[in-house]
């Protein structure tokens, strides 16, 4: 009874915290167009969520690409067919890796950047002052940096997507003796250009609304103490984490039994 | 203001790598050409079975790519399956007495169709049937004939 | 009577029967206050009487639970936000911080709200910032970031940022507390000079008695969620309440008891031995 007790608040929170979070969207979508029309904050916003972690997601992007490239000939390799690692690899990015891994290094990379900063500027009453220079913060602090992370999560896996694929080609084709041709032509038949490509690329696009809210979310309604912005930061990655997982399954169920 | 500067040009070049990344999937891993190609025309063909032939699948003469599988439906009537192609328009020189085969690349990979060539003077064009076809081989059924044949042949393994 | 009230537009902030309390303790019971246009007014009284929470509601930041706020003859509480941000550009903050944009220089802090509110080209927003700082006396500081400042320059680039767009009340959240003295005169002359050349009010909250009896015209004592006192800061010396005599003097026992309250020493010691 009392564990029924327990999972009812917790429930009941989960959907609070969910209603809050959807609210929190919708006002900053309000903004939105105002804030595109002062794109130079937005851009500058870019510069350090996205361009930033570049590195990171290219590092990433090479080394989950020749991991792939390893596994992938070491199983193909049994069934005789390695000329089918350019699509095992391609695929398996395109579809899957790139947009959850980038998600998840975004998270906690840049998500935990915005919560922190957003918390801190709470904590140093910066957002207070600005409502007192009657500037709406969620106007001028919150909606760039959330759509300086909408931009740059599927822009960041395109670039996972590709070096990783360049990075399964150097493991299959110079360290393992896979035949080039064979690599680039067998993805090309096999990999679609809606289906696996544009899905891939929708699939970040959800991942990084939903990363960037959380983010911009948890630092601007954070407790103003350190403790507050800590655990803030905290849940922003445990969350994104989960939101991206879900939300996968969601989309990838949808784009297999949508098309 | 010069640091601003250089992070608005660090910015620029993320989002056109960005960009240059999706330009180099959509192009380098796929076969988008084929999408681009409207053109063409189209031919049809009926098997009595497609076995696992998929919309997209690749057409093919003696190896080289000549189109795409752009339907698969069900004859009502008939029971067969009724395939509709799009050749790609250089190859107009197509024979149409040529025959149709559902192929497989390998023991496990994709099925295709392939075109063998006949001998008339006529050549495909756009809403032509092919006459001849050649079903999928279906694994099982083959395996199951093996089978019963030998029984037949009063053979004890 | 309440329209009379509210066409008297010598009154720039006027509060009657404020009630405001978070969760069962009253922070404010029935407060009166209000505060004529062109003064420097402190409100004063002992750390936890809720000072800063008043200067919360008069500028529209926490709501009141009873009673009528008004500043400019607008009521806070039926204020949409627009009006409210409407009403708030003509309202200056110094925040007992600064709260200045770590990640931004002195001219950029100063030029933020003419930036977001303006469209002013760029030599004339760095004429008016050059001319606030200069006010403050920090012209010379304008491409330092805040972590190289001082508390006392801190205070002073926010104070020239609070000005910056022309206000005509200024709200000083404890503008002395933690400065040396020398800071500590710098912010009092500051406050008179530039209620007296830009003809602001001057709303100040705090408890340093000797500056705020410097500086101000009038003060308001609060204690326990009422007004105490009220008068210039002479009246309030000469003043026979006890309470009133404690506060001004700063004596460490009075009215208000030196401990907080407990049960008998005695006993309590006596008891923990017991357990």
């Amino acid at each position: 009874m009392r564990l029924l007790r327990e999972l009812y608040y917790i429930l009941l929170g989960f959907l609070q915290g969910l209603g809050a979070c959807w609210l929190f969207l919708f006002r900053i979508l309000r903004y939105t167009p105002g804030a595109l029309l002062r794109w130079r904050i937005v851009w500058q916003q870019i510069y350090s969520v996205g361009a930033m972690s570049l590195v990171l997601i290219m590092v990433s992007g090479f080394f989950v690409g020749m991991v792939m490239g390893l596994q992938g000939y070491n199983t193909l390799s049994k069934f005789a067919a390695t000329s089918a690692l350019g699509t095992l690899v391609a695929l398996s990015l395109l579809r899957e890796l790139a947009p959850v891994v980038t998600a998840l290094l975004f998270a906690g990379r840049a998500g935990t950047a915005l919560t922190s900063e957003i918390g801190l500027m709470r904590a140093t009453e910066q957002i207070a002052g600005m409502e007192m220079m009657a500037v709406d913060p969620v106007r001028r602090v919150v909606v760039p940096r959330f759509l300086a992370g909408a931009v740059s999560v599927p822009l960041l896996t395109m670039i996972f997507s590709a070096v990783g694929i360049l990075g399964g080609f150097v493991i299959g084709v110079s360290f393992m003796g896979v035949d080039s041709g064979a690599f680039w032509s067998q993805m090309r038949v096999n990999v679609d250009v809606w289906d696996d490509v544009v899905g891939g690329f929708i699939k970040s696009i959800v991942f990084g609304g939903a990363c960037s809210l959380l983010a911009v979310y948890e630092g601007y309604y954070s407790h103003p103490t350190a403790e507050g912005v800590s655990r803030a930061t905290t849940r922003t990655v445990v969350n994104s984490a989960l939101a991206v997982l879900v939300l996968d399954y969601l989309l990838t169920a949808f784009m297999i039994h949508g098309v | 203001m010069r640091q601003t500067r250089s992070i608005e040009i660090s910015t620029g070049l993320f989002i056109i790598l960005g960009f240059c990344a999706l330009f180099f999937l959509a192009t380098q891993t796929t076969n988008i050409k084929a999408y681009g190609e409207t053109g063409g025309y189209e031919v049809t063909a009926t098997f009595t079975n497609v076995g696992g032939l998929k919309v997209r699948a690749p057409v093919t003469m003696a190896g080289v790519d000549v189109g795409r599988v752009t339907a698969i439906r069900l004859d009502p009537r008939t029971f067969n399956a009724l395939v509709t192609m799009r050749i790609v328009s250089k190859f107009n020189e197509i024979p149409d007495d040529s025959t149709a085969a559902i192929l497989t690349s390998g023991l496990l990979g994709e099925q295709y169709v392939g075109l063998s060539p006949g001998g008339s003077e006529s050549f495909l064009k756009n809403g032509s049937k092919i006459q001849f076809t050649q079903p999928a081989i279906i694994l099982e059924n083959l395996i199951g004939q093996f089978l019963f044949n030998k029984a037949a042949s009063g053979g004890k393994p | 009577m309440a329209s009379a009230e509210r066409n008297n537009n010598n009154n720039v902030v006027e509060i009657t029967g404020l009630r405001y309390r978070v969760g069962e303790k009253a922070i404010f019971d029935r407060l009166n206050i209000s505060i004529q246009r062109g003064k420097v007014i402190a409100i004063m009284g002992p750390s936890g009487t809720g000072k800063t929470t008043l200067l919360r509601i008069m500028t529209g930041q926490v709501l009141a639970d009873r009673g009528r706020v008004l500043v400019e003859s607008q009521n806070m509480a039926r204020l949409t936000a627009d009006e409210l941000y409407a009403l708030r550009r003509q309202m200056g903050f110094l925040f007992q911080n600064g709260a200045l944009f770590t990640d931004s220089t002195v001219y950029e802090n100063v030029a933020f709200p003419l930036r977001e509110h303006t469209r002013l080209p760029e030599s004339l927003i760095r004429h008016i910032v050059l001319m606030k700082l200069q006010a403050v006396g920090l012209r010379g500081a304008a491409d330092l970031m805040p972590g190289e400042l001082s508390g006392g320059m801190a205070r002073r680039v926010a104070l020239a940022r609070a000005i910056a767009m022309d206000p005509k009340i200024i709200f000083y959240d404890e503008p002395f507390a933690g400065l040396d003295p020398i800071s500590m005169g710098v912010i009092v002359r500051l406050i008179r000079r530039l209620n007296d050349s830009l003809g602001l009010t001057s709303i100040i909250v705090s408890h340093d008695v000797d500056e705020v009896s410097a500086v101000s015209d009038q003060s308001y004592l609060i204690s326990n969620g009422k007004v105490v006192a009220y008068g210039t800061p002479r009246e309030l010396e000469q003043n026979k309440s006890a309470w009133v005599r404690q506060f001004m003097k700063g004596l460490a026992d009075g009215p208000v008891p030196f401990h907080y309250p407990a049960p008998d020493y005695a006993a309590q010691l006596l008891g923990e031995e017991r357990a």
